[in-house]
């Protein structure tokens, strides 16, 4: 009988209570997604969705505050870090977090990521990189791979004329003030897993004032790369990840020593 | 009634709190006061100036081109000021460190050599003061005492023991301009 | 309180502390710099947000950020900060949030110099800032206006969710009077429904300056005009001097205006009627009082430090009730009373009938003159 089926059914599966209840318009196959899932999960699971103050940054994620349901501020093209510090100063004990493409992130907001980060401002970041700007429709990004076609590098990105990608990860791991910076990646379930958990590890660090926490997501974007979403996975795991090495590029013992109870 | 004093020199030489001091005192005073300073570039490279003006109604323009009386604490100091001092007005200079005279014929002058009374009185920052008592001795604009008096309610607590010499300073400086100008009368 | 001799950019960021501006983000520039010294000494003490912002950009951001929260917030720069702020403002005044904007002009354009002007007349009356919004501009020309405008400033931005500009000058942040500053005011306890604050038990709620349905943004819109226009009827403010028998009338702000004054007691005491209308809200101009000014006067003659860019709102006001003369210093230079006071006698004894389109020209030509005698 299919109703005592249901009344013995163990429910494994369903929206998280940060996710907003509406359709999200991201392309079919795109890794935001799945990103705005994991964050979600993790201010869920932390218990923290009320507590938590979004920034939503210029890009593809523009509407994220549509599909995260807490408090939303939207800010200018690469401004969130900046934002994000105004709201956090006023507010210190609330969670304060960005969400950020890598041409939002990495070439007009550099000054206020970097800056941020020196600061040590206690908010998150979540750097999703797929290598291209996909809301204005596929120009090259700073993250965009030599050789790379795109509409603003027709013959592919030529590193004479338009120089190298960027690592951002890599870069903050640098400075001082940041105390969790990663990579990860979108590609497979196993590392989506693994984003999950660094994604739990950066608000962690944020909940016990530790400081800058930063997960960079390699993501795909199968419209603008002119992929099917299962080539643009291989493409992630081909020629990304060896581009934009995985790992933890900077993590403070006092985030390494932290334990919670997994929720 | 409007006043105006420019005092310039070489930075470090007390030139931004000599006019400060006879800002607070005109305010004591209940005067309107507006004291400005030269800022910017020009500071680093060594010179300093502000302007005082001292009035008994709202002060309008900060800045004049022909103050009534100029501090010149160094030659710099009196060759630009010299020629725009006002008719008539009173042009103070610190002659241990000008050893030229003024050419104008039609301003009051009084020389004070104030490194060497500040350097006797056991203090060479107070040559300054040397200055400003110059200034009340031959201008008569603001009382002697009432500078005194702000000059101790302005100056930090810590900075107190300085006081009575500060006042010997502004003392001499005062009886020299009152002596040369009575003996030009 | 009594009375104490501060320094302009001082007093002015005193007076944001009294009048609880619990958040302030900054950027170093001349002549300003006091400003955020005192900031940077004075919030942390008492436990609220300081930031010396990477940039003007990244500083005007935080602010915006800070500003959604509902508190009291602040920045201040000088001209080519001003500039580089633009971007947030219009954010700012897109997303309808609250914030005081201090600007102590210097002199452009360009890199110019950190001499006193009043280049940013246009910048801030104008808009500088993409698309349709209005900004409450201020100009104090004293130490204790200054404080006084800092102080109202905070409570129009709460009052119209509205930026609002003290715009200052060099010499009135760098010079010293006398002057009281206000009670310290308590901090704002209630917050307004609108605020950004991450409290649990309510709806979400999202500010953002983002409409993508023109027909959204055009509602908007509609808002920000009917708000300006509930501005403009309520926060006009300007100060007359000796105008009850004035013939001519001089129109100058903040400094510009100090100068003239100066110019009009010399002379007065040569028996010519003159007088002084100063605007002190510059967004909202005063437009209806120097209209009628403008009817009883023979002429007018606008002062300022820049190249005439309030003489083209005084025009555009006073419709040729009278002829519009005009004298300015640009670059950083401040006029000086008798430059204003030749000007003065030269209206006393030639009443200009029809400057319309010579005006700039012949006093470029004026300006070259009085350049060559010194």
């Amino acid at each position: 009988m299919v109703a005592t089926d249901i009344q013995n059914a163990k429910l494994v599966y369903e929206r998280p209570e940060s996710l907003a209840d509406v359709a999200t318009h991201y392309c079919p196959g795109c890794t935001h997604g799945t990103a705005h899932r994991l964050v979600a999960e993790v201010l869920d699971e932390m218990g923290i969705r009320e507590h938590s103050i979004g920034v939503a940054s210029v890009g593809c994620s523009v509407f994220s505050y549509n599909y995260f349901d807490m408090d939303f501020v939207q800010a200018a093209h690469g401004r969130a870090p900046a934002m994000a510090t105004g709201v956090k100063r006023v507010f210190p004990d609330r969670t304060v977090f960005t969400y950020q493409g890598d041409g939002d992130l990495a070439s007009i907001g550099m000054a206020e990521i970097m800056h941020a980060a020196a600061r040590g401002e206690n908010i998150t970041v979540i750097f999703i990189n797929n290598a291209i700007y996909g809301m204005t429709g596929g120009q090259m990004a700073p993250t965009t791979l030599p050789g790379m076609k795109t509409t603003s590098s027709p013959r592919g990105r030529d590193v004479e004329t338009q120089g190298y990608p960027i690592r951002m990860s890599e870069i903050l791991a640098t400075l001082d003030g940041v105390s969790y910076v990663v990579r990860r990646s979108l590609h497979n379930p196993a590392e989506i897993r693994k984003s999950k958990k660094a994604i739990r590890y950066a608000f962690e660090t944020q909940q016990r004032g530790l400081g800058f926490s930063m997960v960079e997501l390699l993501s795909s974007c199968p419209t603008n790369w002119g992929m099917t979403p299962l080539d643009s996975l291989t493409f992630i795991e081909d020629k990304m990840v060896p581009a934009f090495p995985l790992g933890d590029y900077k993590v403070i013992d006092a985030v390494k020593s932290m334990k919670w109870k997994e929720g | 009634m409007q006043t105006e004093i420019i005092i310039a020199g070489f930075g470090g030489q007390g030139v931004l709190f000599a006019g400060q001091v006879l800002a607070y005192a005109a305010m004591d005073n209940d005067l309107h006061v507006t004291w400005i300073p030269s800022y910017g570039p020009e500071m680093r490279g060594g010179t300093a100036n502000c302007t005082v003006i001292i009035g008994d109604e709202p002060i309008g323009a900060p800045i004049v081109k022909h103050p009534k009386a100029v501090i010149a604490l160094n030659l710099p100091s009196l060759d630009k000021y010299e020629p725009l001092v006002a008719e008539n007005g009173i042009l103070l200079v610190n002659s241990s460190l000008i050893e030229r005279k003024v050419e104008r014929p039609d301003v009051h002058v009084v020389y004070v050599s104030a490194n060497e009374i500040a350097e006797r009185l056991g203090d060479k920052r107070l040559t300054n003061m040397v200055m400003v008592g110059a200034w009340l001795g031959a201008s008569g604009v603001l009382d002697m005492k009432a500078v005194q008096t702000s000059l101790k309610a302005h100056l930090p607590a810590k900075h107190h023991k300085l006081l009575p010499a500060n006042y010997l300073a502004l003392e001499e400086g005062a009886q020299i301009a009152r002596e040369t100008l009575a003996q030009a009368a | 309180m009594a009375k104490e001799l501060l320094k302009g950019n001082v007093a002015m960021a005193e007076a944001a502390v009294r009048a609880g501006c619990e958040a302030y983000f900054g950027y170093p520039i001349t002549p300003q710099t006091e400003l955020l010294e005192h900031m940077a000494a004075r919030m942390p003490e008492l436990g609220r947000a300081f930031v010396q912002a990477e940039s003007e950009v990244a500083a005007i951001n935080m602010v915006y950020g800070a500003a959604c929260t509902g508190k009291r917030v602040m920045t201040t720069s000088s001209s080519p900060g001003v500039s580089l702020m633009m971007e947030g403002i219009s954010y700012i005044a897109g997303t309808e949030v609250p914030m005081v904007l201090i600007d102590v002009m210097r002199g452009g354009p360009g890199l110019g110099n950190i001499a006193p002007a009043q280049g940013d007349y246009t910048q801030m009356v104008h808009g500088g800032g993409h698309g349709d919004y209005k900004t409450i501009v201020l100009a104090p020309a004293s130490v204790q206006e200054a404080i006084d405008l800092t102080a109202l400033a905070f409570d129009l931005a709460d009052k119209y969710r509205a930026i609002v500009v003290v715009l200052a000058d060099g010499s009135l942040g760098q010079m010293m009077e006398p002057a009281e500053l206000p009670e310290m005011q308590p901090l704002k306890k209630q917050l307004p429904d609108w605020a950004i604050t991450g409290e649990p038990g309510r709806d979400r709620r999202l500010l953002t300056s983002i409409y993508l349905q023109p027909e959204d943004e055009e509602t908007t819109n509609i808002r920000l005009q009917r708000r300006w226009m509930e501005i403009e009827a309520n926060e006009v403010r300007y100060q007359e001097y000796f105008l009850d028998d004035a013939e001519i009338v001089l129109v100058g702000f903040g400094t510009a205006g100090r100068v003239a004054l100066s110019a009009i007691r010399h002379a007065r005491a040569e028996g010519i009627k003159v007088g002084l209308f100063r605007p002190v809200s510059l967004s909202p101009f005063p437009a209806e009082a120097l209209r009628l000014v403008a009817r009883k006067a023979k002429a007018m003659l606008v002062v300022e430090m820049n190249a005439g860019q309030m003489l083209n709102d005084v025009r555009l006001v006073t419709q040729g009730a009278c002829p519009v003369d005009f004298y300015g210093r640009m670059g950083g230079v401040v006029p000086l009373p008798d430059e204003i006071l030749s000007e003065i006698m030269r209206l006393a004894r030639f009443t200009p009938h029809d400057l319309n389109g010579h005006t700039r020209a012949a006093w470029l030509d004026r300006l070259e003159v009085v350049r060559g005698a010194k």
